[in-house]
């Protein structure tokens, strides 16, 4: 199997602005390209866009647009880790040898259709998903004694490491009674608890590895991929362990990549709902059982960017299809000692989380230099 | 008659295999186990509340009948474990709603 590399990015601004997904998908990739010249249309074999809006046809129109002439053009979806699923799949391209070097684009818009999963009936009338972060935060802190006020520490990390990062959605820290005091939008989750939809893009080039060493200034590699689908609706979870699908998906990246999660030194958690953090780290294996919280307020207390350096989905905002490219290049950033004031301390190995509808399915990377 | 017509009429079935006899959820014209054709059983059926919250004044749960969950909303504050019984379920707007006691 080809080794895979990431060689170049481009990402814009996430806001709630009303631009058309064309038009913030063609402003990420067009910073790609004048940012990475090196990188010529041309030559990349295969375009993949991820999205979860209803226009027709992207990737054949993003290289219209770009001056590319792919053998591969399609679009992934698949809710909120779309991006990732893309990335994967650019991945399988390059690896099985269809494609040397591929563009993976992906954007949305605040009003995207992908927030709310119509075909889980099972959710009866409670389909949006602040109900299902609720019964998962319900069931978190019962069962590990958590409080609000320890839950709200997560989107005051966020918020606060969000400060540093040019594109994020957040433009102001807050405090934990600031949370508190936020809308309740249920007894067990507060506005600010909650990643917020919005209109954004992240585009990024992977390539073989002669590409990458060929037009690569500082590679990074994705040395681990680890995937898991245990359901599409949300009441098939297993009450007890509702983040199973990012338990399995986590060992299998590190296994593919020789990892321990104690060898972890950066990484993009899909919080998007406070209680999503500690849950994927207890997950993934950075926090036993339950104590979760313990290290997120450990590493707030000691301002380390180690989870979350963008912000997260609760602080960089969620348009959900570019989430996991953006989460992608932070910690490519990372690792090429170029996330200027929240750049973690010569981090070598980096992983990325993201997950769709309520943990029913998860992928995972883990990225090195 | 399917899971939804009965629904739409305000009733609850639960839909299982001819063939291997599992229950199957989601609804399905056919089973996700063996593929075998799906039969509605009747009933007044017990469930129990795994989990629940509260938005403004009502109450929603996370209910188990038998190996179906569903989300149903319940006037009353519930405890874990409560034994309950759906009380009104329809199909509005092409979702399905379900309301427990």
């Amino acid at each position: 199997m080809n080794r895979v590399g990431i060689i170049g990015y481009g990402i814009t601004p996430f806001t709630k602005k009303d631009h058309s997904t064309e038009s913030a998908l063609l402003e990420s990739t067009r910073r790609l390209f004048v940012e990475n010249p090196e990188i010529m249309p041309k030559e990349i074999d295969a375009v993949l866009v991820s999205t979860n809006s209803n226009t027709k046809y992207l990737s054949p129109i993003l290289s219209e647009m770009t001056g590319v002439s792919p053998k591969i053009s399609h679009t992934v979806e698949s809710l909120c880790s779309s991006g990732t699923n893309t990335i994967v799949s650019a991945y399988s391209y390059i690896a099985s040898g269809l494609a040397d070097l591929v563009l993976v684009a992906g954007a949305d818009r605040y009003d995207s259709p992908g927030q709310v999963l119509e075909w889980d009936n099972s959710r009866g009338q409670y389909k949006h998903p602040v109900f299902w972060a609720s019964i998962f935060s319900k069931a978190y802190k019962r069962r590990f004694s958590v409080s609000n006020e320890q839950l709200a520490i997560v989107p005051v990390k966020n918020h606060k490491q969000a400060k540093d990062n040019p594109n994020a959605l957040s433009e102001k820290i807050c405090t934990v009674e600031d949370v508190i005091n936020s809308k309740k939008i249920t007894k067990d989750l507060r506005l600010l608890e909650c990643s917020r939809p919005c209109t954004g893009s992240a585009s990024i080039v992977l390539g073989s590895e002669d590409m990458v060493k060929r037009l690569a200034h500082s590679p990074v590699w994705i040395t681990g991929i680890g995937q898991k689908t245990t359901s599409a609706g949300f009441t098939k979870n297993i009450p007890s362990n509702f983040m199973e699908s990012t338990k399995i998906a986590g060992r299998m990246s590190l296994e593919m990549s020789n990892k321990h999660a104690k060898n972890i030194d950066v990484a993009e958690i899909h919080d998007a709902f406070s209680v999503c953090e500690p849950m994927a780290l207890e997950a993934l294996g950075f926090s036993a059982d339950g104590k979760g919280m313990h290290t997120i307020q450990e590493l707030h207390e000691t301002d380390n960017f180690k989870i979350n350096p963008r912000g997260g989905l609760i602080g960089a905002g969620h348009p959900l299809g570019a989430t996991g490219i953006a989460q992608t290049i932070e910690v490519t950033q990372q690792l090429q000692s170029n996330a200027g004031n929240r750049q973690v301390d010569d981090p070598k190995v980096g992983l990325v989380h993201n997950m769709s509808a309520a943990a029913t399915s998860s992928t995972v990377l883990v990225l090195e230099t | 008659m399917s899971f939804e017509a009965r629904l739409s009429e305000g009733k609850f079935c639960i839909p299982e295999c001819t063939q291997c006899k599992k229950t199957v959820w989601p609804p399905s014209e056919f089973c996700n186990h063996c593929f075998g054709d799906v039969q509605l059983r009747e009933g007044d059926f017990e469930g129990k509340v795994i989990e629940f919250s509260q938005q403004k004044e009502g109450y929603f749960c996370l209910v188990e009948f038998e190996s179906i969950r569903i989300m149903a909303g319940i006037s009353q504050c519930p405890k874990l474990g409560q034994t309950v019984r759906m009380s009104k379920c329809g199909i509005i707007n092409a979702s399905y709603s379900f309301w427990v006691v």
